[in-house]
């Protein structure tokens, strides 16, 4: 279905090029998973399937890719457009129009489909990816599962042979996510797409692929997802607990995984001793308690329009502990953020950081209190170098100069002050930006789906550093769907439903029992309440 | 039943609104037509996201008023008249003559200034009042086929002032948690680059989009027809364009307006005709074009015809002397007319929620 004949790209006036020497065929009917670190290429290869490389992106392609017999060197993506469907990694920049019904039949109409055909299309993909309550939806108001669900809805109207998609679940919640994957496999299977789609978050995708595309460094190598895993360097809960146990063949998903576990089980005890989110520098001996409230919600409610998008919130955060909030996509958790950091004023209800109303505080008295890190880090940076950026940071917040650039520093090591902060990687970025609002030394750290878009290794040294922030007595607050996020520091966690507190307690009771926010670990190891693979280390080790 | 009103009609009755507030700088007509475009904005926009940017395009005009004014302080050609008060005038080298630095200002300069930014401020009102009223892409999708090719600048220049509107808010309230002053002329200052960036990326983001999902495939069309639909197309806007002069330009040979703009109306819509067959685009549920529209479109070009009749009649009133200052009054055929306009607030459909 999809041929690349010793491809060799590279972009205008790069000096290495971005893919060396790939020759691919993936054959109809599989899902492909494309896995890579940041800027390993993985990205311009997808878009070299559809042709927008090197279309629209100039620069030098060599030799020859081609998708269900045509050659993208003499069909432009436009001419593609029925053969492959795309879903880039910002479905928000993508969409044409600004109703979710004309923008699944935006591709539809550019083919000439007939207009009968488009009912019905539109109707079954409504259907399909469950976004039929939104038909006549802005798209501007929905929330970012939703939209990446009509992003995948719209490439689907058209019925493409291929499907081509960059980090599909990336900002989903689980749930959201399952239904998009579910949505996927049954293409697969049931119509015979073609998928082939790139994934940091391999826990949620691995098992679902029929082989797996490792890019490093401009080279890809095809592997079956078992083969991949065996000598990667990364690699999702269940298979870092089955190398951690010695299963063999390593199991890819909960249900491999469950089905070899019983062993396992009796061999641990019912629960892990240790509390491991507050043992950051792995002397389990120092726990700190969680201290002093440092912000707090008192029934909190707050409205856009006619839209509820809180209610009656009462939350307390204490220095040193790590909250997430959780809950489906457009439950309130981004808007509890945006309160907590004095963005908006609450419609009922009160907030207080650390004794003040952060609505009415001056701005350079506010960061000096929260700081806020968005769902796109890149928003709080502006300057044209990292350097300039800290020099400007300083100023505002009158800090003694060289302040923020140390605090960068102690996160991103290493960074080139020269740097423009777009040029980095994500992972380096959402550094950078937490090192800019650190800086002022306020004990309330928020943020918005910190995990978005890292890979591996940057999500890795993410973990480090929110478990260094609660040590140092930071209350953090973060609102995100990345269960093995949660798993991995978080100390208690609070689940949104439509602006509603419905479970606020310590993580472990709270994932270990939800159907949803279970971190795998959990899932084969239920009923016991194990969260993390190091847990499991740990306890079978002692 | 609530249903979005066909988006050209919006546009027809807001440029026909515009059209009647250049021919007049009456500061009565003008503000009396700014106040229409508001109410049937307040009334019938939905609640999409450019549906806010009225606002904008409001603080904009009063910015065009403030600047058309200090500038005439400043720098413009002195007229004579009453003197309220001299800046020190600095004298400029002859060949620079025409214009002066500083000097005396007068009342007479001052309100000139006045009316002429007024006239610019609700023009920019009649435009944003387009752009809250009707989706820009809808409106692009009823474009006919021939157009498509300029459709991706099209569609890209349209998505860009409600996106940079989102992202002035975004980048607002970035600069709040990085402890900057957000509000005020030093929250402005170094907003315009963030903005313009982002703006930057999400147009290429779009247009690839665009490309990715089939826009602009070619069909098969013999040469010699697309060159003859091509010539037509280039010669009709030629022609509706110097049509609209003559219509907008009340000094203009009175035969020049209408002739022209039908001579123009018919090559465009021949060349629209002839090229309707080289795309092979379809049409996912289409805007009907039912009374309400009509009664839109019909509104705004009220307002066009009695001011133009209220310039036939009396074209003192509608451009009040400024040297003396004589007192503006309020026409009643340009009055009528503009009133007329504010029909749509209440005779079309509500949009839906």
């Amino acid at each position: 279905m999809i041929r690349f004949d010793h491809v060799t790209f590279t972009y205008a006036e790069a000096p290495e090029p971005a893919l060396r020497d790939v020759d691919l065929h993936i054959p109809g009917g599989e899902l492909w998973l494309v896995i890579g670190e940041t800027g390993s290429g993985k990205s311009t290869l997808l878009q070299a399937i559809n042709g927008l490389v090197p279309h629209f992106t100039g620069g030098e392609l060599l030799g020859r890719v081609e998708v269900d017999g045509l050659a993208t060197s003499t069909h432009p993506p436009r001419e593609l457009a029925g053969t492959v469907g795309m879903v880039g990694q910002d479905p928000d920049a993508g969409f044409v129009t600004d109703v979710v019904e004309d923008e699944l039949a935006y591709t539809m109409e550019n083919l000439g489909v007939a207009p009968a055909v488009m009912r019905r299309r539109v109707e079954d993909v409504l259907d399909l990816l469950n976004l039929h309550p939104l038909r006549t939806r802005a798209l501007a108001s929905l929330s970012s599962g939703q939209k990446q669900r009509v992003a995948i809805g719209s490439a689907l109207t058209a019925s493409p042979r291929v499907l081509v998609l960059d980090e599909p679940t990336s900002a989903l919640d689980p749930g959201a996510a399952e239904e998009v994957l579910a949505a996927l496999t049954r293409l697969v299977h049931d119509l015979g797409i073609t998928v082939v789609t790139a994934e940091h978050r391999l826990e949620r995708v691995l098992q679902y692929a029929d082989r797996v595309a490792v890019v490093e460094g401009g080279r890809v190598s095809v592997a079956s997802p078992a083969e991949a895993m065996v000598g990667a360097s990364v690699v999702p809960p269940v298979v870092a607990l089955g190398r951690a146990v010695g299963w063999s063949p390593l199991p890819l998903s909960v249900r491999d995984a469950r089905r070899l576990a019983d062993g396992l089980r009796s061999r641990l005890p019912v629960g892990p001793v240790v509390p491991p989110h507050h043992a950051p520098d792995g002397d389990p001996d120092v726990v700190p308690l969680p201290g002093a409230v440092v912000g707090s919600t008192t029934r909190l409610g707050a409205r856009y329009g006619s839209v509820v998008a809180l209610r009656d919130v009462s939350l307390d955060v204490r220095a040193g502990e790590v909250l997430a909030v959780m809950g489906r996509n457009g439950a309130g958790k981004s808007t509890l953020l945006a309160h907590l950091a004095g963005l908006r004023e609450p419609t009922d209800g009160k907030v207080t950081i650390d004794g003040q109303v952060p609505h009415r505080l001056k701005a350079r008295d506010l960061v000096r209190r929260v700081a806020l890190v968005p769902a796109d880090p890149g928003m709080l940076l502006y300057a044209e170098t990292i350097d300039a950026e800290c020099r400007g940071a300083d100023r505002d917040s009158a800090l003694d100069p060289g302040t923020t650039r140390a605090a960068v520093e102690r996160i991103v090591p290493g960074l080139d002050p020269a740097a423009h902060p777009r040029d980095v990687s994500e992972g380096q970025r959402l550094g950078v930006a937490l090192g800019v609002v650190l800086a002022p030394a306020p004990p309330l750290v928020l943020l918005d789906e910190p995990t978005r878009g890292l890979d591996y290794v940057a999500k890795a040294r993410l973990v480090e550093i929110l478990r260094e922030l609660s040590a140092s007595g930071h209350a953090v607050v973060m609102a995100t769907h990345d269960v093995e996020l949660v798993a991995e520091v978080a100390g208690r966690v609070v689940v949104l439903a439509d602006g509603e507190v419905v479970a606020d307690g310590p993580a472990r009771e709270v994932v270990c029992h939800s159907p949803i926010f279970a971190p795998q670990v959990a899932k084969v190891l239920a009923p016991d309440e194990w969260l993390t693979v190091a847990e499991v280390e740990a306890a079978l080790a002692s | 039943m609530p249903r979005s009103l066909h988006p050209a009609a919006w546009w027809i009755w807001a440029l026909a609104l515009g059209a009647a507030a250049l021919r007049t700088k009456n500061p009565l007509v003008l503000l009396l037509i700014g106040a229409v475009a508001w109410l049937v904005v307040v009334s019938r926009r939905g609640n999409a996201p450019w549906a806010r940017s009225f606002g904008s395009f409001v603080r904009i005009g009063i910015w065009v008023v403030v600047i058309r004014v200090a500038l005439q302080v400043l720098f413009a050609v002195r007229l004579p008249g009453h003197e309220l008060f001299a800046l020190p005038s600095i004298e400029l080298p002859s060949w620079m003559a025409g214009v002066s630095l500083g000097g005396p200002v007068t009342t007479e300069a001052l309100v000139t200034a006045f009316y002429e930014g007024l006239q610019l401020a609700v023009l920019l009102a009649c435009v944003g009042a387009a752009n809250s009223l009707a989706s820009p892409y809808r409106l692009l999708r009823c474009l006919p086929t021939v157009l498509y090719e300029a459709g991706v600048v099209v569609t890209v220049a349209l998505s860009f002032a409600p996106q940079a509107s989102t992202s002035v808010h975004r980048v607002q309230e970035a600069r709040r948690l990085r402890g900057r002053p957000h509000t005020g002329v030093q929250g402005l200052r170094g907003l315009a680059v963030p903005v313009l960036e982002g703006a930057l990326d999400r147009s290429l983001f779009l247009a690839a989009s665009m490309d990715a999902r089939g826009y602009g495939r070619k069909a098969l069309v013999p040469e010699g027809r697309r060159r003859v639909t091509n010539v037509a197309l280039g010669l009709g806007v030629m022609a509706t364009l110097i049509g609209a002069y003559g219509l907008l330009d009340g000094s203009s040979p009175s035969g020049l307006g209408l002739p022209a703009l039908a001579c123009g109306a018919v090559l465009l819509a021949g060349a629209l005709g002839l090229g309707g067959a080289r795309s092979s685009r379809s049409r996912y549920r289409p805007d009907p074009w039912l009374l309400p529209e009509w009664i839109t479109v019909a509104a705004g070009v009220a307002a066009y015809v009695g001011v133009a009749v209220s310039a036939r009649l009396d074209a003192a009133s509608l451009n009040p002397g400024t040297s003396p200052i004589v007192a503006p009054s309020l026409p009643v055929y340009a009055t009528a007319g503009v009133l007329l306009a504010a029909v749509p607030a209440f005779a079309t459909p509500r949009p839906a929620p």
